[in-house]
């Protein structure tokens, strides 16, 4: 595999020429920009960039990258990024999916991309929502979620896409929202990672389900229920007034004040990106009583599915000649005579 | 009795073609057992058609009736097209074996059994009150009772093995039987247990020692009893080099033909199902022909996989059974909107739902040529046998790059898993049309700038293919409608018609070869139209038809969809057409619908191939019912017709 080219670029360079058709005022909006801004940073080429989406609101994303894009079918975009990463590795591949496409009808696939652990960043825009169907609960949403199939609200109880991603294999998994600024940070971490790296984007949905986020990703003001976790730092929120601790009685993480600065008196851990057991507490953290845990929550690389495969299939070959005309001639053969 | 046992006798040693059948516990190696057989039998220069019948259990109760496995090979000194009719000889394993399999044994023919199998216990498991040995169960025909299991012990005593390992050596000392019965080399088979065994050489010698044992008492045994040694010649063919090769192994070595002939890598998504899931682990043993081979989670996956490879600029491959193949509909849909080639293998089973597992049948195609969302043209080829499989891939895999299309090649289980020998073919006898990716914009706009248009159309009407990585072309693909040559997203009311049209233009128009006729001539009183693997019996039923002088052709139609352009009127140069097929009269239906001809059907889905003798029936009814052979109302099979045919002689 070839290491990648960097090459400079504006974020008007990841701009097509297509209108886009998301609702005014739609979370989409600043996680495409966010995304644009990043690209150029990264040193990414449109040439060798692949952006592929399955169905639903947040699909529509590739049509307005400027790179190759592919638009495909409900819940089936890692699946089709699979096939593209083992065709040709050294694609810089970005899976787009959302809470219903990923999770719903497509949360097999995400399980086995994330298990196989597939190179690429694999966007997952939480909206707690079907918005392109019109505005049905989807397996994010809270229970008692009204919507036009549960009109009396919903009933089942949702998923944590974070939880379902570390279940499934995950050795990247991070959190951001659609109008922070340090989703790019987030985007950056996740592309230096080499194999799956899963990023849940909370998104707002401001038609079907509005400001459901504002308790801690408003555009202002929900700073202090924001845990921006960052490896081997403390881990402090709230204008570091407030920290996280692990009670080693209960083996429960807990929230601590920090008085005057003095996080180390207070008990507070630092982060460890690779704790594995720290990073499935952090993505379950009920919030209202703990903070949301945003940030890379965990980052623990292992070899990328495709660059094995590639190995084997080199090894396999070795010594070995493709010659086709032995090969129809293989086994126990006869010959007649003329 | 005695008359029939002699008839018997005499008929086999001056057959030109004989059918023996192995049957036994699933657990007996009764497929190894007639694999080998097969082997031999090629190495002797006749000609010879398998058909392995298994259960969907891996491991069935031992002794039971469902677990019964069977293997029936057809071998001559001619030209032989199919797996036979009713077996000349059965082999029976035990009670259960012999219960399945005894109604399909000819009146007078041979049955060899396994006497130290019929045990009270396991006469009880095959529900016989009475052992079949000492009632007249067994009186028509000729029986041959012989202890194996205990001449296999004997046999293998000295290699010390336990009672259980010992046993396992039956079904080569019955093998040895049977080579000698048919005058066959041990070397081969013995170089292969050598081989197949080269670390545990006790368990080689053990086998070895069987076979020879089961020889040996052919040879002291032939004075007495029913058993003589038969000797079928070498038939006549083409001169070259031949060697036996089942279905999904030939549309392996096909795809890897066709991929290598495009210069390209392939890339083969598949999940297991049966009876598709040897292609996979024949493709995934071939590393250095540039396959990368995924098992992917579900159906779904693996063709999506493929799709993705196809757009990353590899050969997609999926490959999958009746109902794996309606999970993969909605992906199909994919590939035929973003136009991407990529080849789907449908190895037909029994259906509906899981339906029959193990068993053959035609019945996917509606589901090939219809089953999709949308209006949906795809191409459809259907492979007649295991070597013509080989063809059909290397066909299916140029229409996909050349049209940019999915393409479905059908076959079924019995192709799948039966073997034939194989004229070796030289790769260099096909023409390598290597694959030109798109590398630069392909229009200018307006302004006279170059311009990329991804659905710019060439004569075929196919658009290029753009390998994402390219410099400078990128754009998005996707489900959605498309505008004409842009590819943006277009739902405009014009925009669609033109495109759907355009889809389904370029299907259309797909180059076929011109629909010949197998036997016979073109034109006359009756044409049977086969398509996939009733090929061998529909060959042989009309070539026997037509010795009686009955004015009957045999056609065999491999490009199901499009079809050949000369079709329709070849058809109507009969003045009847007889569509035989193992669904419920599935492509009569696309016959009328297509050319507007009277094609009745010929069904049948028990699960089994078609006899000769059942379509040689029919043909015959047809005339029958025609007196003087000039034509009028003709009765087929009564019970297999839904309405009668119209009154046009």
């Amino acid at each position: 595999m070839n290491a990648p080219v960097k090459i400079e670029t504006t974020l008007k360079d990841w701009e097509t020429d297509q209108e886009v058709r998301w609702c005014p005022g739609c979370g989409d909006y600043a996680i495409l920009k966010a995304v644009q801004r990043t690209l150029p940073q990264l040193g990414c080429d449109p040439s060798n960039t692949c952006f592929i989406s399955g169905i639903g609101c947040s699909s529509r994303f590739p049509y307005y990258i400027e790179s190759y894009g592919f638009h495909t079918i409900h819940g089936r975009a890692p699946a089709v990024a699979t096939g593209v990463k083992l065709a040709n590795p050294d694609l810089d591949v970005w899976l787009v999916t959302g809470d219903g496409d990923g999770l719903s009808i497509g949360g097999n696939h995400l399980m086995h991309v994330l298990r196989r652990n597939v190179n690429m960043q694999i966007m997952l825009f939480n909206n707690e929502i079907y918005g392109l169907t019109k505005g049905q609960y989807s397996p994010t949403s809270r229970p008692g979620t009204t919507s036009p199939s549960t009109p009396a609200g919903s009933i089942d109880r949702p998923t944590e896409p974070c939880a379902f991603a570390l279940g499934a294999g995950a050795r990247f998994v991070a959190r951001g929202f659609d109008v922070s600024k340090k989703l790019p940070e987030v985007l950056k971490a996740a592309h230096a990672h080499k194999g799956a790296a899963f990023i849940e984007i909370f998104q707002n949905c401001i038609v079907y389900n509005k400001d459901v986020f504002n308790e801690f990703a408003a555009p202002k003001g929900a700073e202090d229920q924001q845990l921006w976790l960052e490896d081997g730092e403390p881990m402090l929120f709230a204008k570091g007034e407030k920290g996280i601790t692990l009670n080693h009685n209960t083996l429960r993480l807990e929230v601590v004040d920090v008085v005057d600065g003095d996080w180390e008196a207070a008990k507070v851990i630092r982060h460890d990106v690779t704790n594995r057991a720290v990073a499935h507490m952090l993505v379950e953290l009920p919030f209202g009583e703990f903070p949301k845990a945003l940030g890379v929550l965990y980052d623990d690389p292992r070899p990328a599915f495709e660059e094995q495969v590639v190995e084997e299939n080199r090894r396999l070959s070795e010594g070995k000649e493709p010659d086709l005309a032995a090969l129809l001639a293989k086994g126990q053969t006869w010959s007649v005579e003329g | 009795m005695a008359s029939q046992v002699a008839e018997t006798r005499s008929d086999l040693s001056q057959q030109d073609a004989v059918v023996v059948r192995f049957a036994g516990d699933s657990g007996d190696g009764m497929q190894l057992t007639g694999g080998q057989f097969t082997l031999s039998t090629a190495l002797a220069g006749n000609d010879l058609a398998t058909f392995p019948d298994f259960p969907a259990e891996i491991r069935a109760p031992q002794g039971t009736l469902f677990g019964v496995s069977a293997f029936q090979i057809n071998f001559g000194a001619r030209e032989v097209d199919t797996a036979g009719d009713a077996p000349d000889v059965l082999v029976a394993m035990n009670p259960a074996a012999l219960k399945v399999n005894l109604p399909a044994l000819k009146p007078g023919g041979l049955v060899i059994v396994d006497t130290g199998e019929f045990s009270k216990r396991n006469l009880d498991k095959a529900k016989y009150d009475v052992s079949p040995l000492e009632d007249d169960t067994l009186a028509k025909f000729d029986v041959l009772k012989l202890d194996i299991s205990a001449m296999t012990v004997e046999a293998v005593k000295p290699f010390g093995l336990g009672n259980k390992d010992a046993l396992r050596c039956k079904n080569m000392w019955t093998l040895g039987l049977a080579l000698w019965m048919f005058d066959r080399e041990r070397g081969p088979l013995q170089d292969w247990l050598r081989t197949k065994f080269k670390n545990k050489p006790d368990i080689a010698d053990a086998n070895i020692a069987a076979l020879d044992a089961g020889h040996a008492y052919g040879e002291t045994a032939e004075l007495a009893g029913p058993l003589r040694q038969v000797h079928l010649d070498p038939v006549p063919t083409a001169p070259g080099l031949y060697r036996t090769v089942t279905g999904a192994e030939a549309v392996s070595l096909g795809l890897v033909a066709g991929a290598r002939l495009l210069q390209l890598p392939m890339f083969f998504g598949g999940y297991p199902i049966t009876p598709a899931s040897a292609i996979l682990h024949h493709l995934a043993k071939l590393k250095e022909f540039n396959v990368t081979t995924f098992q992917a989670e579900d159906e779904i996956a693996a063709i999506c996989a493929a799709i993705g490879a196809s757009y990353a600029g590899s050969l997609g491959v999926t490959s999958s059974s009746g109902p794996g193949i309606a999970l993969k509909g909605e992906a199909m849909g994919l590939g035929i909107m973003t136009e991407l080639p990529l080849v789907i293998v449908n190895s037909q089973r029994g259906g509906p739902s899981t339906g029959l597992p193990t068993k053959t049948e035609q019945s996917d195609l509606y589901q090939a040529v219809y089953g999709r969302n949308g209006d949906a043209p795809m191409p459809v080829i259907a492979a007649r046998s295991p070597s013509d499989a080989f063809e059909c891939a290397i066909e299916a895999c140029r229409i996909a790059v050349e049209y940019m299309t999915p393409v479905m090649l059908l076959t079924d289980g019995y192709i799948a898993n039966a073997s034939e020998p194989w004229l070796v073919p030289d790769p260099e006898s096909y023409e390598s049309t290597p694959v030109a990716f798109l590398q630069e914009k392909n229009a200018k706009n307006a302004e006279g700038d170059d311009e990329l248009l991804p659905y710019k159309r060439n004569a075929k009407g196919a658009r290029p293919w753009i390998k994402p990585g390219t410099p400078g072309l990128m754009h998005r693909i996707g489900g959605i409608e498309k505008a004409v040559d842009t590819g943006h997203i277009d739902y405009s009311p014009d925009n669609h018609q033109a495109m759907t049209d355009a889809r389904m233009n370029k299907i259309a128009n797909i180059a076929v070869a011109d629909q010949n006729v197998c036997v016979g001539e073109a034109g006359g009183k009756l044409a049977v139209v086969g398509w996939g693997s009733t090929y061998g019996p529909v060959h042989q039923a009309v070539t026997r038809s037509r010795k009686k002088d009955l004015d009957v052709s045999h056609i065999h139609v491999r490009n199901i969809w499009p079809m050949p352009a000369n079709l329709g009127d070849l058809l109507k140069s009969y003045d009847h057409v007889l569509v035989p097929e193992m669904n419920t009269g599935q492509f009569k239906t696309l016959l009328r619908d297509q050319f507007l001809v009277d094609a009745t059907p010929l069904t049948k889905t028990s699960g089994q191939p078609f006899a000769i003798a059942e379509l040689e029936e029919a043909i015959g009814k047809y005339f029958d019912g025609i007196p003087d052979n000039e034509g009028g109302q003709v009765e087929v099979n009564d019970d297999q017709l839904p309405s009668p045919l119209g009154d046009d002689a």
